[in-house]
């Protein structure tokens, strides 16, 4: 119950001067490894954007400069890859929320009676993260092949014309994204549900609440902060994922995301202003669109 | 919705049982409460007290048996279109809404007009319409026990249930509270169903009080009537204290009976005794005992035994506490109250004690322990 609960940490007794100091030695560890392993990197990212052609014109090489013309080109040319990333990342944790939220429940809520169970199902939901993803989405692509028993079954169940295929549709893409990332979201609505106070939600029904008022009134506004966490853990990777939606696995050119143009510009290409601009691109939007989230869900605690 | 009744409803169990696995809470109780009465429910922990409130909230299902509310079944009604409202032992204060719009949470259910400022009349009748946009945990226990009452009164339901709300707050508090809750019960006119253990409460506050153990009320009545004849030995211990006596009838003549213990005669008048025949226990209440330093002349109109030796002095303030050992009947309480120059005792020292005949109450049952 972040939203409610939160508060500033308590008043630190002796000298200031003291504490100060030994506050600063527990952080210096802290303070260096995101110096030298996300300030340097992100400073390299922007300048690398910023880069021009080399003077001699050979494909790879770059010289310091500002030219924004990278961004220009990203921003137009990407801009359905820019699209798609963020219609793909919504509806998967969309998806994903009302997937885990039913599940997280049950295990959290109902299943708080036989703690065994419950631990046995919360390893249930982790137990996927035992296996490398790469797999786990190539898997998903046979299931989904055009020739494979399933995608036979699923034709013949529901008569669909036999050039009907998934695999490489956006469908497809969303399907895996969601099943990679589902963890993230239940988790964190795991830990505010098995927290919640049912004595809150008796005292919702004995004061008149329907039991889809008490959900609407109590319960979802005391998980919000899980909701957060679940969707912000979802939805921010799932921006950037480049597995998904390559052709390789569950995708196809058609349904590309940042993170592929990202890995063509810098792998493919040796464009490697357009492929940092792309993701100064992608970082502003996710801080934009999280900031904004954040602050209308009203859970700023959270941060 | 069921219509909501304008003012106090009366309450009828009929037949509740209630099982959990393994055990059995409630074994068969009928209760019936008029509208508009305040009645405590006292039970030490796990008499099945809470169970019961629970399920004439809706909380639980019972067993088997009925729940009539007004004259209406509401047996599977739903908690939420029940014209009950309940204050928690734990308040439940919902954290994440304002003072005044926990009040005003069942107003808007209920799609009541004005539920604001209802919700505001309500918190300036409990004195906290200063803190109505503050949270919950912004507010001392007794705040918070004062807008939990709030919150369910606003609704003016049929029947308010509290559950230990005083259980929480330190005894200078709960003394007040317990003013204030009994002098809003009498204006607002509701019928109140008050769980307790705690039996100076259930006295102060209640018209009647129900005494539960092990699932079944023992017994029921006005607190002065329940503590003048308590009628089992569970009673008469737990609501307050007393003295027992258990023996054989030996002597019956016209209104009243005597029992021998160790040689020492107890009398109880026939009208006073729950139990006319065999091996019973007689009672005296503790401030009805005095003692004395010299073996008191016998008289047909009072209770003596001993000698016996003091044990153990409590001073309590207003009384003493004294712990008298008499050989062969038990250990003895005598309160006497500090008036005047109280006699110069001291441990150790031989006593008498002695009681009337009509304070003395024959009990139904027998003590744990001297059971046939």
């Amino acid at each position: 119950m972040g939203i409610a609960f939160t508060s500033s940490a308590p008043k630190q007794s002796g000298s200031p001067l003291k504490s100060g100091k030994i506050v600063l030695v527990l952080l210096l560890p802290g303070l260096l490894y995101l110096g030298m392993f996300f300030m340097i990197p992100l400073v390299s990212l922007l300048i690398t954007s910023v880069e021009t052609p080399d003077a001699s014109g050979a494909i790879g090489m770059y010289q310091y400069g500002f030219d924004l013309s990278a961004y220009q080109h990203v921003i137009t040319d990407y801009a359905p890859q820019i699209g798609r990333s963020f219609g793909y990342a919504l509806l998967a944790t969309v998806f994903a929320l009302l997937i885990s939220y039913p599940l997280a429940y049950f295990v959290g809520v109902r299943l708080r009676s036989r703690p065994l169970i419950q631990k046995l199902t919360l390893t249930l939901v982790i137990a996927p993260f035992f296996i490398s993803f790469l797999l786990r989405t190539i898997a998903w692509k046979q299931i989904f092949a055009d020739d494979s028993v399933t995608m036979n079954f699923v034709r013949n169940l529901m008569h669909l014309d036999p050039s009907f295929h998934f695999l490489g549709t956006p469908g497809a893409v969303v399907w895996g994204l969601v099943y990679n990332f589902i963890p993230f979201m239940t988790l964190p609505l795991y830990t505010s549900l098995e927290r919640l106070d049912l004595r809150l939600l008796e005292a919702a029904g004995d004061l008149y609440a329907s039991p889809a008022a008490v959900f609407r009134r109590v319960t979802l506004p005391l998980t919000m902060p899980g909701v957060i966490s679940g969707t912000l853990l979802t939805f921010i990777p799932i921006t950037g994922d480049y597995v998904n939606a390559s052709r390789d696995f569950l995708g196809s050119p058609d349904t590309s995301m940042i993170g592929n143009m990202v890995q063509a510009d810098f792998l493919q290409n040796s464009d490697y202003p357009s492929a940092s601009a792309l993701s100064a691109v992608l970082m502003v939007v996710i801080l934009v669109i999280v900031g904004v989230y954040v602050k209308r869900t009203g859970t700023e605690d959270l941060l | 919705m069921k219509e909501f009744v304008p003012a106090g409803a009366d309450l009828e169990l009929r037949a509740i049982r209630k099982e959990f696995p393994g055990f059995t809470a409630i074994e068969n109780l009928d209760l019936h409460i008029p509208a508009g009465e305040f009645f405590a429910l006292l039970g030490p922990s796990g008499c099945g007290k809470t169970t019961t409130l629970r399920i004439i909230a809706g909380l639980e299902q019972p067993t088997s048996g009925q729940v009539l509310l007004g004259g209406q079944d509401v047996t599977f009604t739903k908690p939420h279109e029940r014209p009950v409202n309940t204050v928690f032992q734990s308040y439940a204060l919902f954290p994440h809404m304002s003072i005044v719009e926990n009040v005003a949470f069942g107003l808007r259910r209920k799609k009541a007009a004005d539920p604001v400022a209802k919700a505001m009349d309500a918190l300036n009748m409990v004195e906290l319409g200063h803190v109505a946009e503050r949270r919950p945990q912004q507010l001392s226990g007794g705040q918070q026990q004062r807008v939990a009452l709030a919150r369910a009164l606003v609704n003016r339901p049929s029947l308010l249930l509290l559950d230990e709300p005083l259980g929480a707050l330190d005894l200078k508090l709960r003394r007040q509270m317990q003013i204030e809750l009994k002098a809003i019960q009498m204006e607002v006119g509701l019928t109140f169903l008050h769980v307790t253990h705690d039996q100076e409460e259930a006295m102060d506050m209640a018209d009647t009080v129900a005494v539960m153990n092990k699932g079944r009320i023992e017994q029921m009545g006005a607190p002065e009537a329940l503590y003048e004849r308590p009628k089992t030995a569970f009673v008469s211990k737990f609501l307050g204290q007393s003295n027992l006596f258990v023996g054989e009838i030996a002597d019956s003549s016209g209104d009243s009976f005597s029992i021998s213990v160790a040689g020492n005669r107890i009398t109880v008048p026939k009208h006073r005794a729950e139990k006319q025949a065999g091996k019973i226990a007689i009672g005296v209440r503790p401030e009805k005992v005095e003692f004395h330093r010299t073996d008191p002349a016998a008289a047909s109109h009072l209770n003596i035994l001993g000698p016996g030796v003091i044990k153990d002095i409590r001073f309590t303030g207003v009384s003493n506490q004294y712990l008298i050992e008499i050989p062969n009947v038990g250990d003895v309480i005598v309160f006497a109250q500090n008036v005047g120059i109280s006699p110069v005792i001291e441990l150790g020292e031989k006593v008498w004690i002695s009681f009337k005949v009509e304070h003395a109450f024959g009990l139904a049952d027998l003590p744990v322990g001297d059971e046939e």
